[in-house]
Formats: structure tokens, C-alpha cells, sequence
């Protein structure tokens, strides 16, 4: 396999795993009034991923530099390109992640339900238009020969993208609700557990809907069967959630998750970002790449520190793997 | 106005602006470990609370230099994506192992530490901030690594099909003699605010809280904060020497135009204050030191430092016609406030080492000012090295290799940038405000009770015992 096939799979693997990860803890943002009927409540909430969403976060920033070291045209002509989505991602980013920091730091409730706010707009805007941004990736966008973006706003707003970011946004909500389910004790515990089932029916109807769409649009072997496995794990998560088997619910939205975000890595192979226009426009993995000499840096880099960030961020949970409850919350 | 003068602003502000809160992370992340491992040495309470007093402005102010610090990476996709296609297989290096190895240590670390004071084993939970504190550090080489790049481009070449610089030699760009000395540099301006922030708090309880039970840690406080400040200010000072001669070499405008120095002179006098003509081609009044600035640059007091008109001239015949000037006010006092105000904040820690000489105890309202305004100090300082570092370098992006102008994106319209700039002006104000008034809420608050620590509570099964700390 060359680097420049390395690279890509490596891109997609920190994506999925930011999605996997980060898409838990968007959906319990969102979740926040919906789930957490006072504050002490909203604080269990919270507190099931605070010592985690951080860490979370890391994978974009790795992915973003991945991308800018690995493929320079791809990250140049993606972030100019997409530049309005990604400005509300970065302000959404910015208010939840300071929200999570400053809402217990004052007693007063206004002070908290404003905090409150920034965290359910700041992880709605970021679930919503990942699924945008990527399926315009994928459905391909209007590039000159130079591979500059020359399309509008409206042109990243199509029916296709837009369904990618209803399907986003509803694997997100699903796998939130899950992840709490099996984070808390109690009354949330259960409210989360019901509320995971009926969100996961809509979630796997639009999904099946956006991968057949994707499908239709570019396909490969490879991502017609990563598709089917990303409907059935969810498919199984959702019946593991519904006799409330929660570890299992988790596994199978987390696995879910993985697979559709390959799928469409998969189908948008060897491309990385097709041109609606001119095909000479468009970027593959070989045309926007580094020099073999960086991207084989790039390699041992990856190579040897991965396993030891993914072994003390596994440990991280496993140090937090206590489920909590409004018992646990303290007074301050 | 154009899409250029906006990106250019906005770069300008989101990173001035995230590195006021970069400086308190590098510096307290290390001065709150060493605080813990003295309470793990000794068990003397005092050192916990500190611990967890100096932990909790740190936290507030980490949260800020998270947040702020993702718009740096995004930004030079979206403003500046000529300049990502040019540099990219260069420059996206350093940030991608910046996130691997450094960012990830840093950000799950964090979380442990702030999380795990009841999960874990006090030896684990002592490893996490120093695991966090490390990260932090390493973080900033690799992003001083990437800057330096810009400043002394080496370990490269241009390739003649694409008009692309690719990477030849990466040993060369992470040793980049610009990056070995600005790592320093700015480590130990970071310390400088770190130390002056410890400083302030301490000195305001020492005076103003005279009563409390607590004075004794908190002069504890302001004499490590003091001690800090100085040796910090030493080492500013010293890897400053060294980054002056480094500069005069390889930016030798950058040295001019710190300096207003129109013509070349050997031996060169340093400027205490130039006036230069409305159009910046020649001095009009000058205060000067003869000798200094040959000795600064160059390290022989006879030795030659080159002057602006003479570089111009020279760039235009290397380069091509056009101006390679920077906007010689901008650095010739960014330049000075740097200096000036890093200094200041040195001589308030010597005043207020002396106060409390002997067992003293100070009780000075003017020192008390003095010691309030002392963070502010060395965040002007490092906000004005900054902003004279990057000014300095211009008309280029990459010195000597492209110019800002041919950097900046092309399909992103006026209006988008416009928006985008308004929109993190706006919010970077507003969390500013916010942030510094929490700052002083907790500042004040003073040093938590920590008797109630970790209860071994036998009315409560494990399942239901509060956690040591929420959010």
C-alpha cells in the first residue's frame, strides 16, 4: 500500500474516531433540556463527559492537522472552500467548550442557563453540519482547474447534505441518549434508555436513506458493504437498547457510527474532494498529497505514538467508568 | 479595504488574543504541579490549597486557551490557503505531531487531574498535571517550530514544476536556530505571567486579608511568585540576547526595523527614542546609546548592523522591485514595550521580595497597585513581542520565500472574511469579559477549606458518595 493510500486511511480513521467519540458528548449537549429536568439533573449530564469531551475534541484538532500535513490542497481548498459551515463550527466549538468550564463557577440560574444554551446550540450547530460538510465531500462540489472553490453558500445546501446533516444529527441525539443511558443510575438512566429507542428509529431510517442516496452517488464494493454493517449495527444497538442492554446499545451506535463514516471514506476513494465542474478540479489522494518524504515522517510519527495515546485515553475512561447520579453531584 | 487587510487583522487579533492565555497555561500548568509535588513531599496543607486555589484560575484560563487555540488551526485553511498549499508539506508537520503527541497528552491529562482527585491514586493523580503540564510544553515547540519556519525558512526546497516548498530535511526544521531560541524565549515569557499572576493574588490577601488564618501560605505564595518572576525575567533577557544576534543574521531588516535604523552604521548605536520623518525613510530626532546595538546584534561593539534603506535596496534588486520594509513604528515600538514592560513586571517582583524581607509584612497601598498590575505587565510584553515578531517579518509570510499577499485565500469573498472576523471579535470580547471577571471572583475567593477533603463517609455506600469535583 503506498503512503498516500496510508494517509487516507489514517485521515478517516481519525475522523471516525472524532465522530464516534465527540458524537456522544454532542449528544448529550443537546440533550441537556430534554433529559435533565433541573440543574442538578443537567449537571449529571454534564458530568458524564466532563473529564472526557476534551480529550474528544483532540481528534479533530489531529484530524484538521493530519489533513494540512498529509493532503495541503485537501485541507486548503476544503477550509477556504467551506468556509461559512466551518466558521459557525469553530463559534459553536468555542461556546460549548468554555460553557462546560464556566456554568458551575457561579451559583446564580440565569448564569447557568445561559451556560445551558451555548451548550445545546454549540453541539446542535456541530452535529448538524459535520453531516453537511461531509456529504458535500462526498457528492463532490464545484472546483476550477486550480482546485479553488468556486461555488456559493447555497451550493453546499443541497437536499443531499442537508440529509446528511438530519442523519448526523440524529445518530449524535441516539448515541448521546445511549451513552447517558449507560452512564447514569436512576431515573435519567432510565428516561435516556426509552428516549434512545424512539430517537434511534428516526436516526436508522435516515441513515439507510442517506447511505442508499451516497451509494447512488459514488460507490464501491468496499462501502456498499460497510454500509449494510453500519445499518445492522445499528439495527442491533437499537434492539439492545429496547431490552436495555446498554453496553451492547453503545457498542452498536459506536460501531454504527464507524461504519458510516467509512462508508463514505470508502466511496469517496482514491478521491478526496471531486469536482462538480471540471474533472481536472478535482483532488485525489495522490494529486493533493505531500512529498513521500513528509508523509513517510508523518508515518513513524503515527505509528509510534497512536498506540500510546489510544492506551492512556482508553485508560481515561476506564478510571471514569463509575456510572453517576444526582447522589453524586456536590452542593458546589 | 480588502479581503487581505481583514484576514490579516483577524490573524492578527485571534492570536494575540489566544496567546493571552497561552502564556498562563505553559507557565501555571508547571508552577500548580510543583505546588502539589511540594504538598506530596512534605503533607503540609498549605501547599494544597495553593494547589487547588492556583489549579482553579488555571482552569478557568485553560479552558479559554483550548478553545481559542482550534480557530489557529483552522484559520490557515480557511484565510490563508494559498500560503496552506505553498507550506503544507512543510508547516502541516510540526501541527500534526503538535496534536499527537502534545495536544492529546495535554487535554487527557487535564481531564484526569481536574476529574480524578478521589479516582485516583495520589502518585497517578500528581503524574496527571505534570503529564498535562509537559504537554503544554511540548505543544508550544512545536508550534514555535512551525513559526521559525516562517522566520528562517531552512530545510527545504522549492520544487520547479509545482512552485511548491516540500520538505527536504525535517532534523533541520525542528532545529531551526530560530526554534531552539524562541522556545526558550517565549517559556520563560510565559513564566514571567504565570509568576506575576501568583504574585498578585498572593500579595492582595497578604494585605488586604491580613486576619486570615491562610497569610501564611499566601506569602509563601508571593515569594515563589517573586522568585519565579525574577528568574524568568533573567532568562527573557538572556535568550533575548541570544535571539537579537540570531535575528541580525538571519532578518536583518527585522533588526532594522526594531530599531529605526535607516542607514547602516558600524559600530551601530542603540535607539532610547527615534522620531523618524512622516514617510519612515529617515530619522528626524534620535536618543542614542553608541555602541549597544552593534554589540546586541552582532556581539562586537564595532560590529556592522545593516539599515533599512541599504536592505530595501538590496531586497528590491534580490527580489524584484517593491517595498520589503515592515511599518517601522509598528515594530520600533512594539520592540520597546516588550522590553519595557517585561522589566516592569521583573522590578514590582524585586519591590515586592523586599517588602516582606526579614518576616516583614507589607502593607503598602501603592505596592499593593503596583503587584495588581503585574500580570498585565508581561501579557502587554508577550502580546508585544508577538505582534513585533510577526510585523517584523512582513511583507513576507515565509521570509524571503512569499509574500503575505500571495498567502490569503482566494475564494473567500470580502463579505466572508468580514463576517468572520466581526463574529470572533465579538465573542472573544464577550468570553474576555467574562473570564476576567470569574478570574477575580476566584482570585478573591482566596484559598479553599481543604479539611473536608476527600471524606472517608461511612453514612454513604460508595454509589452515593458526592464526587470530589463536578462541573
Amino acid at each position: 500500500m503506498d503512503l498516500t493510500t496510508i494517509w487516507f486511511l489514517l485521515v478517516a480513521v481519525l475522523f471516525t474516531g472524532y465522530f464516534i467519540l465527540e458524537g456522544f458528548d454532542f449528544g448529550v449537549g443537546m440533550l441537556l433540556p430534554v433529559l435533565g429536568r433541573n440543574d442538578r439533573e443537567r449537571r449529571v449530564l454534564i458530568n458524564t463527559i466532563g473529564p472526557v469531551w476534551d480529550g474528544n475534541e483532540v481528534w479533530l484538532i489531529t484530524a484538521g492537522g493530519a489533513m494540512f500535513a498529509a493532503f495541503p490542497e485537501w485541507y486548503a481548498t476544503l477550509f477556504s472552500g467551506f468556509y461559512l459551515p466551518l466558521l459557525l463550527i469553530l463559534l459553536a466549538l468555542i461556546a460549548r467548550g468554555v460553557a462546560f468550564e464556566y456554568r458551575h463557577k457561579r451559583p446564580e440560574a440565569s448564569w447557568k442557563r445561559r451556560w445551558d444554551a451555548a451548550i445545546v446550540v454549540g453541539s446542535l450547530l456541530p452535529a448538524i453540519l459535520w453531516g453537511v460538510a461531509f456529504a458535500n465531500i462526498l457528492r463532490g462540489v464545484p472546483l476550477d482547474a486550480d482546485h479553488e472553490y468556486v461555488g456559493g453558500l447555497l451550493d453546499l445546501l443541497n437536499p443531499y447534505a442537508l440529509l446528511g446533516g438530519a442523519t448526523t444529527l440524529a445518530l449524535f441525539l441516539t448515541h448521546g441518549a445511549v451513552f447517558l443511558a449507560l452512564k447514569t443510575t436512576g431515573d435519567i438512566r432510565e428516561r435516556a434508555g426509552a428516549l434512545a429507542v424512539r430517537l434511534g428509529v428516526g436516526a436508522a431510517v435516515l441513515a439507510v436513506g442517506f447511505l442508499t442516496w451516497t451509494l447512488s452517488i459514488r460507490s464501491s464494493a468496499a462501502a456498499a458493504v460497510l454500509a449494510v454493517g453500519a445499518a445492522l449495527a445499528l439495527l442491533g444497538g437499537l434492539a439492545a437498547a429496547k431490552v436495555r442492554r446498554e453496553g451492547w446499545a453503545f457498542t452498536g451506535t459506536a460501531v454504527a457510527i464507524g461504519l458510516a463514516v467509512a462508508t463514505l471514506f470508502a466511496a469517496l476513494f482514491p478521491n478526496v474532494l471531486p469536482s462538480t465542474l471540471d474533472a481536472a478540479g478535482t483532488l485525489t489522494a495522490t494529486n493533493a498529497a505531500s512529498t513521500p518524504y513528509t508523509l513517510k515522517i508523518m508515518t513513524w510519527v503515527a505509528v509510534i505514538f497512536t498506540p500510546v495515546v489510544l492506551a492512556y485515553q482508553g485508560w481515561t475512561y476506564w478510571v471514569f467508568r463509575k456510572r453517576i447520579g444526582v447522589a453524586n453531584i456536590p452542593q458546589h | 479595504m480588502d479581503a487581505l487587510d481583514v484576514a490579516r487583522w483577524q490573524f492578527g487579533v485571534t492570536t494575540v488574543y489566544h496567546f493571552l492565555f497561552v502564556p498562563l497555561t505553559i507557565g501555571l500548568s508547571v508552577l500548580v504541579a510543583i505546588l502539589q509535588t511540594m504538598w506530596h513531599r512534605t503533607g503540609n496543607e498549605r501547599y494544597l490549597k495553593l494547589t487547588k486555589f492556583y489549579g482553579k484560575l488555571f482552569l478557568i484560563n485553560f479552558a479559554m486557551g483550548v478553545v481559542t487555540g482550534i480557530v489557529q488551526e483552522f484559520q490557515f485553511g480557511m484565510n490563508w490557503s494559498d500560503y496552506s498549499r505553498f507550506v503544507g508539506d512543510i508547516f502541516g508537520a510540526p501541527l500534526a505531531i503538535e496534536a499527537l503527541v502534545a495536544f492529546f497528552l495535554e487535554s487527557t491529562f487535564i481531564g484526569l487531574w481536574i476529574f480524578g482527585w478521589d479516582r485516583l491514586p495520589k502518585r497517578a493523580h500528581l503524574a496527571s498535571i505534570w503529564a498535562a503540564a509537559i504537554g503544554t510544553n511540548l505543544s508550544a515547540y512545536f508550534i514555535l517550530a512551525a513559526n521559525s519556519f516562517m522566520q528562517n525558512p531552512v530545510g527545504f526546497r522549492i520544487n520547479p514544476d509545482s512552485g511548491r516548498a516540500e520538505l527536504t530535511d525535517f532534523p533541520a526544521v525542528l532545529t531551526n536556530k530560530v526554534a531552539l531560541i524562541t522556545f526558550p524565549h517565549t517559556l520563560a515569557g510565559s513564566f514571567l505571567v504565570a509568576g506575576s499572576l501568583v504574585v498578585a493574588v498572593g500579595l492582595y490577601h497578604v494585605i488586604r486579608n491580613r486576619d486570615s488564618a491562610d497569610t501564611g501560605a499566601y506569602r509563601f505564595a508571593t515569594k515563589f511568585g517573586s522568585w519565579v518572576v525574577l528568574v524568568a525575567s533573567a532568562a527573557v533577557l538572556f535568550t533575548g540576547d541570544i535571539q537579537g544576534k540570531i535575528m541580525t543574521d538571519v532578518q536583518p531588516m527585522k533588526m532594522a526595523a526594531a530599531e529605526g535604523l535607516y542607514t547602516t552604521e558600524s559600530p551601530a548605536s542603540f535607539s532610547v527614542l527615534t522620531i523618524g520623518s512622516l514617510d519612515g525613510s529617515r530619522e528626524v530626532f534620535a536618543l542614542k546609546i553608541p555602541y549597544l546595538l552593534s554589540y546586541l546584534g552582532t556581539g562586537d561593539p564595532n560590529g556592522t548592523v545593516h539599515g533599512i534603506n541599504d536592505l530595501q535596496a538590496q531586497y528590491a534588486t534580490q527580489y524584484g522591485a517593491g517595498s520589503y520594509t515592515p511599518i517601522i513604528p509598528v515594530t520600533y515600538w512594539s520592540f520597546r514595550f516588550m522590553i519595557a514592560f517585561g522589566m516592569a513586571a521583573a522590578a514590582i517582583a524585586l519591590l515586592v521580595l523586599w517588602s516582606q524581607r526579614k518576616g516583614r509584612t507589607p502593607r503598602s497601598r501603592w505596592l499593593l497597585r503596583a503587584g495588581l498590575a503585574m500580570p498585565v505587565l508581561p501579557l502587554l510584553a508577550n502580546s508585544f513581542g508577538w505582534i513585533f515578531t510577526e510585523m517584523g517579518r512582513q511583507p513576507w509570510i515565509v521570509f524571503g520565500e512569499m509574500l503575505t499577499r500571495n498567502g490569503v485565500s482566494r475564494s473567500v469573498s470580502l463579505t466572508e472574511v468580514l463576517t468572520s472576523f466581526t463574529a470572533f471579535t465579538l465573542i472573544y470580547a464577550t468570553l474576555a469579559v467574562i473570564e476576567v471577571k470569574l478570574l477575580l471572583r476566584y482570585a478573591k475567593a482566596g484559598v479553599p477549606d481543604v479539611s473536608e477533603q476527600h471524606p472517608i463517609d461511612d453514612t454513604h455506600d460508595d454509589a452515593e458518595r458526592p464526587l470530589a469535583f463536578a462541573y
